[in-house]
């Protein structure tokens, strides 16, 4: 009776071991601007009220803002957060089944790669 | 007023005093903490003179400017986005023909706001307007409601945005005044790139800015003036 709970247990615990955690191109990375488990949780507050003040009322909040997270995260491959499967946002946004809109509009590269490519 | 009236008085204005004295410095304190200022300030208003009689025939250059700086694709198809357009204007009695850039002139009552139904359009403190994309649904009401044809539609999905100035399909749009510029300190791309500067950028407010100095000695116009928006935009030479 035991063997078998434990079988039984066992055989529940492996799938979620067996998933990978997924694997991330995290770009240049270095110190993030918080602490990282934390922004792995409250990213997405920051980004939503940080864009109203700085769309409204014109407090562009340049630490916390997309443009500097897509500025260490972009890959140093292809200067893009979004590009491939193992990019910064993309690996753990599908890994977690979220959409996300933010780059329907919103560039996910570097400036300093745009201005490359668009200069006169 | 008998002696508990006048005693009463006495205390609540004590315990007012008192009450106001502890809580302000925490509020001061809780505003320094969070390090944010009020944002953009209504005491500037943003706006642009344009001097017509400086402005080339055929010269293209604040047009090509804004498509650079803002990403756009430079087409002029029914269903490209135009920020500002060059247009050519004719007196038919006289003959006089001049050349002008249009753009969203930036009212100060601006008819796109008052119809939007998101509150997606709106006019930032210092006078610039301009669409929330974040809440804009595409109905296009406010390009129907403006009298400039200042705005417009993205109707195909786009990629390799300028960082600066996101932009995608389904959203109205329309000159920004290069409000990302002007965050930074600097003009917007047309008024740098005009070669004969005939669009003075500056602060209609203050009292010593070149433009607000040349509004006062020079004769200007509202492009229909008569809808009384007040527009930030102004024409010399009209």
């Amino acid at each position: 009776m035991k063997k078998l709970f434990f079988s039984l247990l066992l055989c529940l615990c492996l799938p979620a071991w067996a998933a990978e955690a997924p694997k991330l191109d995290i770009g240049k990375g270095g110190q993030c601007v918080e602490d990282a488990q934390w922004m792995r949780k409250n990213h997405m507050h920051l980004l939503k009220h940080g864009r109203d003040d700085a769309v409204r009322k014109g407090l562009r909040d340049d630490k916390h803002s997309l443009k500097n997270c897509i500025e260490c995260h972009a890959s140093t491959k292809d200067d893009s957060a979004i590009a491939r499967d193992d990019s910064f946002c993309v690996s753990c946004h599908r890994y977690e089944a979220v959409k996300i809109d933010c780059f329907e509009c919103h560039s996910g590269k570097r400036k300093s790669a745009w201005l490359q490519r668009n200069a006169k | 007023m008998n002696e508990i009236d006048i005693q009463r008085r006495g205390f609540l204005k004590t315990t007012l005093g008192a009450a106001a004295v502890a809580v302000a410095p925490g509020m001061l304190l809780f505003q320094v903490a969070h390090g944010k200022s009020e944002g953009v300030s209504s005491k500037v208003r943003w706006g642009m003179l344009i001097d017509t009689t400086q402005c080339k025939e055929g010269c293209n250059d604040c047009v090509t400017a804004c498509n650079r700086e803002n990403g756009l694709s430079g087409e002029t198809k029914a269903t490209d986005s135009q920020w500002i357009r060059k247009i050519e204007i004719k007196d038919v009695s006289n003959g006089r023909e001049l050349s002008l850039p249009m753009m969203c002139q930036h009212c100060e009552h601006p008819p796109c706001v008052d119809v939007c139904p998101t509150a997606a359009s709106f006019k930032r403190a210092d006078g610039i307007v301009l669409v929330d994309k974040h809440r804009c649904i595409g109905c296009r009401y406010c390009m129907m409601a403006c009298p400039y044809k200042a705005r417009s539609f993205v109707h195909e999905p786009l990629t390799d945005q300028n960082p600066d100035v996101p932009r995608g399909k389904g959203t109205v749009e329309s000159c920004t005044l290069c409000v990302h510029r002007i965050d930074q300190g600097l003009k917007p791309a047309c008024s740098e790139a005009c070669p004969n500067k005939a669009i003075v950028f500056g602060d209609l407010n203050d009292a010593n800015s070149e433009i607000a100095q040349k509004l006062r000695s020079v004769a200007s116009t509202q492009v229909r003036a008569e809808l009384g928006l007040n527009t930030g935009i102004r024409y010399q030479g009209l």
